[in-house]
């Protein structure tokens, strides 16, 4: 659309741009200074920007207060078990759909396109059913059993599998490597922007993921960060903005620095996995 | 990897296989070793409750039953009835209706004009603006609803602040039964346009810069070299990034439920939050019968706009 991308003739696009990524990103700014605010000052008429007396107090009570601890660890186990698990059985699939012949392989891929589409809004009912009777309710496993796998995730998979050279897995066989040992060999090695790509999407799926761990962690040592500082800043007390927003500072910063590592690989990946 | 190709010519070699059949047998059982572990975990967790909500929305079990969920009294198309009865699932499906209508194109227009600006606009500092706009995806919702209760406060908050420096007496942003849908919706759209505009990104790198090149010097200007080159190609994307965000918007929850508890009045309640509400007071059959309702809505809106992508697309 636009020719010339000159830093002079294009002032106008980056000014612009600067000012949509300061309305974008204010937010952040805004919470991350606030955490180190009073309450008192957080309430105060007109807002300060800096922190009048900055202080350390809001993220302590967080700990101290609240058992943020035991929902930092919570949510960590549960989006690294539900990740692991994702690339692990994801790729493992999709090896299988994109280059074995085996009978049942349609109809499997069928069901998965299937429920592709499902909501989640859809199985909450009788998913929290069928916890409940395993004796799941306020456990970790209850938590991370039905994120384990996902459609999404065999999908990814199998589409940037389907692009990798059939030759090299026909070349192994005649070598005499098993399949098992041919995916552990041969295909896991080249997944990287595909495992980067749906391991970040898990991950940041997991972490932030609320409306099942609001359903099943119903008692504080289950609680994710998320269902917790939802609970608390929807309590009857009054609302503790400077504690509220040190622990929506606690939620994002450890998925932005994950992002931020990864970044490059996750955008790699989603234009080599086929999400277009 | 290093495969030598002089090694093809040596078929019968392998110990592991010794025929033809043989190899398929073994293709078989890899296959299905391979599947096994994913396909028992997605059975029980996800195929198993889509088959076993449709039962639940005809039955009327309540929290005492969960034990044991099959013996329940078949009540048939009654919760459904119950449920187009119902006014304040009528106001939610309404809200619904309007969080989509409105949100997504504006999502679909913000995201694409990033991704256009930053694709063929500017060279430098790319990946800066990329990820700063990308931010609010990474987001959670319960923190974000943190910031934006407070941002949106109409005393304390930035947004009436700002407003009152232009002589704007800024209302009481969420609580006005006429403004706090508008403002569930910008937060949404704040949240949401990274992940469209980093799809945009992908779909715009298959636009041939030959193409705009041959289109300028034929006098397009910018918009024309958009609405008959650029659209036509990313047409696909454009219409995948549709899909997805209506399906994701159809299922409004997090926003009123972090941000209004459905309030006030009732006017920011959306169909999940309403089925979200019945479940948590133990209407499991009322609740299943809504969230299938849900499901139907969003499969009949996902058809039509996949014979949308199939008709016009390739």
């Amino acid at each position: 659309m636009f020719q010339d991308t000159g830093f002079r003739r294009r002032w106008w696009l980056y000014l612009l741009l600067t000012v949509a990524l300061l309305v974008v990103v204010t937010p952040f700014v805004w919470m991350v200074l606030g955490s180190f605010k009073t309450s008192s000052e957080l309430r105060q008429v007109p807002p300060t920007w800096l922190p009048e007396h900055p202080t350390l107090d809001n993220f302590t009570s967080l700990f101290s207060r609240l058992s943020f601890g035991t929902y930092f660890a919570n949510s960590t186990l549960v989006a690294v078990a539900v990740t692991v698990g994702n690339l692990l059985f994801c790729s493992m699939v999709g090896y299988a759909l994109a280059m074995l012949n085996f009978r049942g392989k349609k109809v499997i891929f069928a069901l998965i396109l299937g429920t592709l589409m499902i909501p989640g809004v859809v199985t909450f009912v009788p998913l929290f059913v069928l916890v409940a009777n395993m004796g799941l309710v306020n456990t970790l496993p209850g938590l991370i059993l039905p994120f384990l796998v996902g459609p999404f995730g065999v999908f990814l998979m199998r589409q940037f599998i389907m692009g990798l050279p059939r030759d090299l897995v026909e070349a192994a066989r005649i070598d005499g490597a098993g399949e098992v040992k041919i995916f552990l060999r041969i295909i896991l090695p080249l997944l990287g922007p595909a495992m980067a790509t749906l391991g970040i999407l898990t991950f940041l799926g997991s972490w932030n993921n609320f409306l099942w761990p609001l359903v099943v962690a119903q008692t504080n040592n289950s609680y994710t960060l998320p269902v917790a500082l939802a609970l608390y800043s929807t309590g009857q007390n009054q609302t503790e903005y400077g504690l509220l927003m040190a622990g929506a500072t606690v939620v994002v910063l450890p998925v932005l620095v994950v992002f931020l590592i990864f970044q490059r690989h996750f955008i790699q990946g989603i234009a080599t996995t086929g999400i277009k | 990897m290093s495969a030598p190709t002089a090694a093809r010519p040596q078929k019968a070699a392998p110990r592991t296989r010794t025929s033809r059949s043989g190899g398929a047998r073994l293709e078989e059982r890899a296959g299905w070793l391979l599947t096994l572990p994913f396909l028992l975990l997605f059975l029980v967790f996800t195929a198993w409750p889509v088959i076993q909500s449709v039962f639940f929305s005809f039955t009327d079990i309540r929290n005492k039953d969960l034990r044991t969920p099959f013996a329940v009294d078949f009540v048939w198309f009654e919760q459904y009835a119950k449920a187009f009865a119902d006014p304040v699932f009528q106001q939610a499906a309404f809200n619904t209706i309007y969080f989509v209508v409105v949100g997504v194109p504006l999502t679909i227009i913000v995201a694409l004009a990033a991704a256009i600006a930053l694709n063929n606009g500017i060279s430098r500092f790319r990946a800066f603006f990329r990820l700063g706009f990308y931010t609010p995806v990474i987001t959670s919702i319960v923190a974000v609803a943190v910031v934006w209760r407070f941002l949106l406060h109409p005393d304390s908050g930035l947004v009436n602040t700002v407003l009152g420096w232009i002589g704007i007496n800024g209302p009481n942003w969420l609580g006005s039964t006429t403004w706090a849908m508008p403002s569930l919706i910008a937060m949404a759209v704040w949240r949401n346009f990274g992940t469209g505009m980093i799809i945009f990104l992908a779909g715009l790198q298959a636009v041939p810069t030959q193409l705009l090149e041959a289109a300028s010097i034929d006098g397009a200007g910018p918009w024309q070299r958009f609405r008959n080159v650029v659209l036509p190609i990313i047409r696909p994307t454009v219409l995948f990034v549709m899909v997805t965000t209506t399906i994701g918007y159809l299922q409004f929850f997090e926003e009123p439920f972090v941000m209004t508890k459905g309030g006030p009045l009732n006017s920011t309640i959306s169909a999940s939050m309403y089925t979200y509400q019945q479940f948590s007071f133990g209407n499991y059959g009322f609740a299943a019968a809504l969230s299938y309702l849900i499901f139907v809505v969003i499969a009949i809106i996902t058809a039509i706009q996949f014979k949308f992508l199939s008709e016009k697309g390739d």
